[in-house]
């Protein structure tokens, strides 16, 4: 349960959210996204107020979600996926263009089942669905979280596209390398709450602040 | 770390011919129960092949029979599989509203049968109003009428399915044991209503007059209502998957079935979704209520629920949510029962519950389980 979540994602900035398993950090992207009821305190995007909207109206609202379990249709093709992520019947050609180079895998399996694709794939489609409208806000759980090193440096590179693109991410991230490698920002969270937020070079630079924000030095994730 | 990835250049592996076949076997299943049924009926006709034979030295032996002629109920064969097709196809369109209903929300409806029941009645009355019609020697006036009488019906049970929807299924989502009891309880209600309406006793209804003979071919009388109830039952289904496979809002429905949280934030309203699907399923009902009470030629109030049995069975069978394992389970089920009926009377009873039973054995979630379902 979140007892105490003051966090700020600065427009066209990449922030971290970090801190132990259990932490708290997927329970606040499912708040956000209305997946699990907002009870107390309020969650404001670009002048709305999402506590109490639903996770269709949020995301029309212009919010994109990857869940940590990457929820892949896994019956529907890929190309399905895609239209479902695009809400419309034609996507725009540009970001498929982009997405297919970015994630070449995905162009090769384009009409096959996306329940026949690797994790690693999975997790590619599952930034790509998102990936393939302009998001207002991208919330992205865990995307790196047990793949293989070839298969993070491709989501990575695509991450790193996205935040050039002046992009707005909210992102769990375990693997502190990843994190510090993307994100401009960092919050950590202990325990339902969030125990310190600021720029991410000054947490990454600091392993004391590490240590005592989370009894370990990130550091040894790398 | 570097900006330059690593190449991650994915190959695509040639699946194995069992890996190719796998999703193929349900669809072999309805040849091969039309198969099993041939050698079955073949069977009984030679049987028994022993026969103890006395010699002359007044010694026992035993004497392998003639086996019967390979055509030899090739009639009763025909009979059969049209008639277990046909009450496949209504069971399917019965039913196939119901796993829809099942795989998007978790819904658990056991109030189903009262758009059956409603549907029939609906139906019929509107057949006994225009006798003429339904007495012309024309198969042009007859198919009109019918017509006219499935559309009525599943408009009454399209708006009393949103109506159900909104007052009893709604404020229980989630709450399968509460799903059960109020949608029990709306079919008692349903029942009784109908009692309100059309009376307590059941109601005969002739064919219209051109749905009542029968085709001869190859020495079996084939009914021609059941020849339609094939025909109107695979277009339903064609229909169905059309809608699911090359529309957005199939596309919708289908990544529904598996991850209901998922479309929702993608941005879709899924309960609205539910809702149309709920009335669809509903009219289907309730076009299958009057297609099967043509085909028994008798509604009665309880008709839903009776049925009710064999539409979950067919529901369980093809993998909740799954059309193309609803059509397939409600063919097995039709066969299966027309063809135990002919060759063992007593064992009909039990053969669906049987056939459920094999099955799951084989497959736990049905025979077209929606994957990645959760």
């Amino acid at each position: 349960m979140l007892q105490g979540v003051d966090l700020d994602v600065p427009a066209g900035e990449v922030t971290m959210l970090l801190g132990r398993n259990g932490a708290g950090k997927t329970t606040t992207l499912r708040t956000i996204m209305g997946l699990w009821k907002l009870r107390q305190g309020r969650i404001g995007f670009a002048g709305q107020e999402l506590g109490g909207m639903g996770p269709s109206a949020i995301a029309r609202a212009g919010i994109g979600y990857v869940p940590e379990e990457m929820g892949i249709f896994g019956d529907l093709t890929v190309a399905e996926n895609m239209r479902l992520g695009a809400r419309t019947r034609r996507m725009r050609q540009d970001r498929i263009d982009w997405l297919t180079a970015a994630f070449p895998a995905l162009g090769t399996f384009w009409h096959r089942p996306a329940g026949t694709l690797s994790g690693g794939q999975k997790q590619m489609l599952s930034l790509a669905r998102v990936m393939v409208e302009p998001r207002q806000l991208y919330l992205i759980d865990e995307p790196t979280k047990g793949l293989a090193p070839a298969v993070v440096s491709v989501l990575v590179g695509a991450l790193r596209q996205l935040k050039s693109e002046g992009a707005t991410i909210l992102m769990v991230e375990q693997n502190f390398a990843v994190a510090k490698a993307l994100g401009q920002n960092a919050a950590v969270m202990d325990d339902g709450r969030t125990v310190w937020s600021g720029r991410m070079a000054e947490l990454a630079g600091d392993a004391g602040l590490q240590d005592r924000l989370m009894g370990l030095h990130l550091e040894g994730h790398r | 770390m570097s900006d330059a990835a690593p190449a991650h250049a994915p190959r695509i592996e040639r699946a194995g011919l069992s890996g190719r076949l796998r999703p193929l076997i349900p669809w072999l299943l309805v040849p091969a129960a039309i198969l099993l049924g041939y050698l079955g009926i073949w069977a009984q006709a030679s049987w028994p092949l022993l026969e103890p034979v006395l010699n002359e030295d007044g010694t026992l032996r035993t004497r392998v029979f003639d086996l019967a002629p390979f055509d030899v109920r090739l009639s009763s064969w025909l009979t059969l599989t049209v008639s277990g097709l046909a009450m496949g196809m209504m069971i399917f369109v019965m039913a196939s509203g119901l796993t829809l209903v099942f795989g998007l929300m978790d819904v658990i409806n056991f109030g189903h049968g009262a758009f059956v029941a409603i549907g029939a009645f609906t139906g019929i009355t509107v057949l006994l109003a225009f006798p003429g019609l339904a007495g012309a020697e024309s198969l042009a006036a007859n198919l009109a009428l019918v017509g006219l009488a499935a559309l009525a019906a599943m408009a009454v049970t399209g708006l009393l399915g949103g109506l159900f929807e909104r007052i009893i299924i709604r404020p229980v989502y989630g709450a399968h044991l509460k799903q059960i009891l109020v949608t029990m309880g709306g079919l008692i209600v349903a029942e009784q209503m109908i009692h309100v309406v059309w009376g307590p006793s059941e109601i005969f209804i002739a064919r219209p007059e051109m749905l009542k003979g029968a085709l001869t071919f190859h020495g079996a009388a084939i009914e021609t209502y059941r020849l339609m109830a094939v025909g109107l039952g695979l277009a339903i289904f064609l229909a169905i998957r059309a809608v699911l496979r090359h529309t957005t809002i199939g596309l919708i429905v289908r990544a529904g079935v598996q991850n209901g949280e998922m479309v929702e934030a993608l941005g879709y309203r899924l309960r609205l979704v539910f809702v149309g699907v709920f009335i669809a399923g509903s009219a289907l009902a309730g076009l299958g209520g009057v297609m099967w009470g043509l085909y028994q030629e008798v509604v009665t109030a309880t008709m839903g629920a009776e049925i009710m049995v064999l539409v979950f069975i067919v529901v369980i069978i093809g993998g909740l949510g799954s059309v193309e394992g609803c059509f397939l389970g409600a063919l097995l089920v039709g066969l299966t029962q027309n063809y135990v009926a002919f060759l063992e009377p007593k064992a009909a009873l039990v053969s669906d519950i049987a056939l459920m039973v094999l099955i799951l054995m084989w497959r736990p979630e049905g025979m077209m389980s929606a994957g990645g379902r959760r």
